[in-house]
């Protein structure tokens, strides 16, 4: 089946559990199907499914709670430290770290940032998926990746 | 370190900066060590996020339940629902299929280039970056023996610009090879040799030049072995040491 491993990789990352992740997955392949007259062909066929995969989860009751009291497009971003955890981060490689830094960011972030990273999707292609314009791709990744360092770097400094 | 550039680094690393400023960014990263490390180091975040970020795995029986219940959907309709169904099944699996052979052929490219620019950063990184020093090929080219598995032949550097350094063992894909420094003006360049079955075939199975994240390669096979000559250095400098090994007698 086209993306099944990542688009269930990606609903677990927004759902947080198995078989909340598993529903969104299959809600998605159902929906898929059932709309594809839809499907423009031409258009991104990777960047509609997440959008279809994404618009399921911000329906869910788990979405709706996740995206209350969500962060601003407008917050002023915070200037960058002049330290670089990253480098300490690799040195101890802690992969969990990672993990913990990426759940611990709220979802918007979350999802932007997964798509660009993981999924390696162009700025275009997580605009469609996101049904958001690429002005707000780029400051959400800036954003998200902002939030990453400091996280990483507090959790560096309490281990 | 230039502030306008460093907001724009991450950028650069998704690749998404116009020509113009990816051009002037090249330019500026080979003559800033400040912007050059930080980019070091965000590259090396980028590449740990993607292996954190590929976390859960649908399990095999999920798998066949979703499989099942996009089959079974069909049945509930007449015969034009059915076949309407299995062609959109059909699209989708041809779609997918497109989609998910480009995504792997990117990622492999761009996980083999990433290994090798790794070993290339590690190598500078490093304390010791060479375990034989010498400027002489004749005392380079003897210390891999009976450390790997082929031999290799190495340019006469008389009234070139480029220096021997050293060599090392390297290891690509759990197979040892050499890895040869070499240096240009300030530049250090990596040449790693492997046996050529299937070693980095991801990048390409014929000769050719890559640019990507600011560094250069060049990469070709020859007498069953493969190359990578791999630097910050201009794309000039490196084709012409690439020339003169494949010329080496």
């Amino acid at each position: 089946m086209p993306l099944f491993d990542q688009l269930y990789n990606f609903a677990h990352w927004l759902a947080h559990d198995r078989s909340e992740a598993e529903d969104l997955v299959q809600e998605t392949y159902v929906k898929a199907l059932r709309g594809f007259s839809s499907f423009q062909p031409g258009t991104n066929f990777r960047a509609w499914m997440y959008r279809i995969l994404r618009n399921t989860f911000l329906t869910s009751r788990t979405g709706l709670k996740a995206t209350i009291a969500l962060d601003a497009d407008d917050t002023p971003e915070l200037p960058a430290g002049p330290e670089t955890p990253e480098t300490i981060f690799i040195e101890h490689s802690q992969h969990q770290f990672l993990q913990a830094a990426i759940e611990a960011l709220p979802v918007h972030s979350r999802e932007v940032i997964l798509l660009c990273e993981v999924e390696e999707m162009s700025y275009q292609e997580i605009a469609e998926a996101l049904s958001i314009p690429i002005g707000t791709v780029m400051s959400r990744l800036s954003r998200a990746r902002k939030s990453l360092r400091e996280n990483l770097q507090q959790k560096l400094v309490r281990s | 370190m230039t502030d306008h550039w460093t907001a724009k680094l991450d950028t650069y690393l998704d690749g998404e900066l116009s020509a113009d400023e990816m051009r002037e960014l090249d330019i500026h990263l080979r003559g800033c060590p400040p912007c050059a490390a930080d980019v070091l180091n965000r590259l090396q975040t980028k590449r740990a996020m993607r292996t954190a970020g590929m976390r859960y795995r649908p399990s095999s029986d999920f798998r066949e339940r979703v499989k099942k219940s996009i089959a079974a959907k069909p049945r509930r309709s007449p015969i034009r629902g059915w076949l309407g169904a299995t062609v959109a099944v059909a699209f989708l699996l041809l779609v997918g299929f497109v989609t998910i052979s480009m995504r792997q052929g990117q990622m492999a490219r761009q996980q083999a280039f990433s290994e090798l620019a790794d070993l290339h950063v590690a190598t500078l990184a490093s304390a010791n970056p060479v375990d034989v020093i010498s400027t002489d090929r004749h005392t380079v080219k003897p210390w891999f023996q009976g450390k790997i598995p082929f031999t290799f032949n190495l340019p006469e550097l008389q009234g070139s610009e480029f220096i021997l350094v050293g060599g090392r063992v390297a290891y690509l894909g759990q197979s040892p090879g050499a890895e040869l420094i070499y240096q240009i003006r300030k530049h250090q360049i990596s040449v790693f040799i492997f046996q050529d079955r299937g070693t980095g075939r991801e990048i390409g199975s014929s000769t050719q030049s890559q640019k990507e994240l600011s560094f250069n390669m060049e990469t070709w096979d020859q007498a069953g072995l493969r190359y990578f000559v791999i630097a910050d250095a201009s794309s000039d400098d490196l084709r012409k040491l690439a020339d003169m090994l494949q010329k080496a007698p």
